[in-house]
């Protein structure tokens, strides 16, 4: 292996730094905030009973919501256990890790606004149906 | 405006943005501010193990990997397998979802498609080391029926995000 190829990958990794590190601490911060500000027992008080509105508004706070996937699904287990349809904790879960608002400026930025955005809004659209069809599936199946 | 934010780079006014707002938060509601500062930190001390592993693998990918390859396998020419290969990465990929940004970044300026970059990150929603706590909390049958069908819709939002996308580009 060549030295100028080695010395062209290092400057290529330092550009590459200089760009995304600042971003991704600005995420961290961000997701720092958002899991000190919103408390976990919001989530189980969103919820309205509706068959169709339920899926919505949990992959909407799936959305919004960011962490490690496992508090979404602990979250989930409390929603299940307080009576929440699992249609809706599914779309929740599902919204939690495909959705990422708090992390969209770092996605526009890096990657492009519009590919994140798009790729956001339809991954939000797909929550709720993937939450329907599992649902479905279930009942076929069960 | 636009010269401040050339200046500063969007990316560092993104983090100098958040930043204001801890201090705007810290003025108004210290603990808060406080509180998340803490969960940032335990944060950055959890993926800075992940994040030198994605560099790493950049610096290796600008050594071995150069835009003909990334064209080859993961460009528009790609078949099949170039699917398959980003499923695979990202269901066994680790970290954040961001912490992968630059490195798909990179490929992209490489010529990986975005269909196959939105299946990657579509993927990282499947967690194979959190199915089994994911099964205590949903049982067997939810996680296989939901794990499937979040596969399948993977390629549909790479092939709906890349289509819309290359639509409005064609007018």
């Amino acid at each position: 292996m060549s030295a100028s190829k080695l010395k062209q990958a290092a400057r290529s990794l330092v550009n590459n730094l200089k760009m995304s590190v600042p971003i991704l601490l600005g995420v961290l911060l961000l997701v720092g905030l958002v899991n000190t500000a919103i408390p976990k027992d919001f989530f189980s008080r969103i919820f309205t009973g509706h068959m169709i509105l339920d899926p919505f508004i949990g992959a909407l706070f799936g959305g919004v919501a960011a962490g490690n996937p496992l508090t979404s699904y602990i979250i989930g287990g409390e929603l299940l256990s307080r009576g929440i349809s699992l249609v809706a904790v599914l779309a929740f879960i599902v919204s939690w890790v495909t959705v990422g608002t708090i992390q969209l400026p770092a996605e526009s930025l890096m990657l492009g606004r519009r590919f994140a955005l798009l790729r956001n809004a339809v991954s939000f659209l797909m929550a709720s149906l993937i939450a329907i069809l599992t649902v479905l599936t279930l009942e076929a199946v069960c | 405006m636009r010269k401040i934010v050339r200046k500063i780079g969007v990316n560092n006014l993104f983090l100098l943005t958040v930043c204001i707002l801890y201090i705007i938060l810290a003025a108004v509601h210290w603990e808060t501010a406080r509180a998340g500062f803490i969960a940032f930190v335990r944060l950055l001390a959890v993926i800075a193990p992940v994040l030198g592993i994605v560099f790493a693998l950049l610096f290796v990918s600008n050594l071995v990997i150069d835009s003909k390859t990334v064209v080859r396998y993961l460009g528009r020419q790609a078949g099949k397998g170039g699917w398959l290969v980003v499923i695979v990465a990202g269901i066994i990929s680790a970290g954040p979802i961001y912490l992968w940004y630059p490195l798909l970044s990179d490929l992209k300026q490489k010529g990986m498609r975005e269909a196959l970059i939105a299946v990657f990150l579509y993927n990282r929603a499947v967690k194979i080391p959190l199915l089994p706590m994911m099964i205590l909390y949903f049982g067997v049958k939810t996680v296989v029926i939901l794990t499937i069908y979040m596969v399948i819709f993977s390629v549909l939002n790479g092939y709906i995000v890349e289509r819309i996308s290359t639509g409005r580009r064609k007018k």
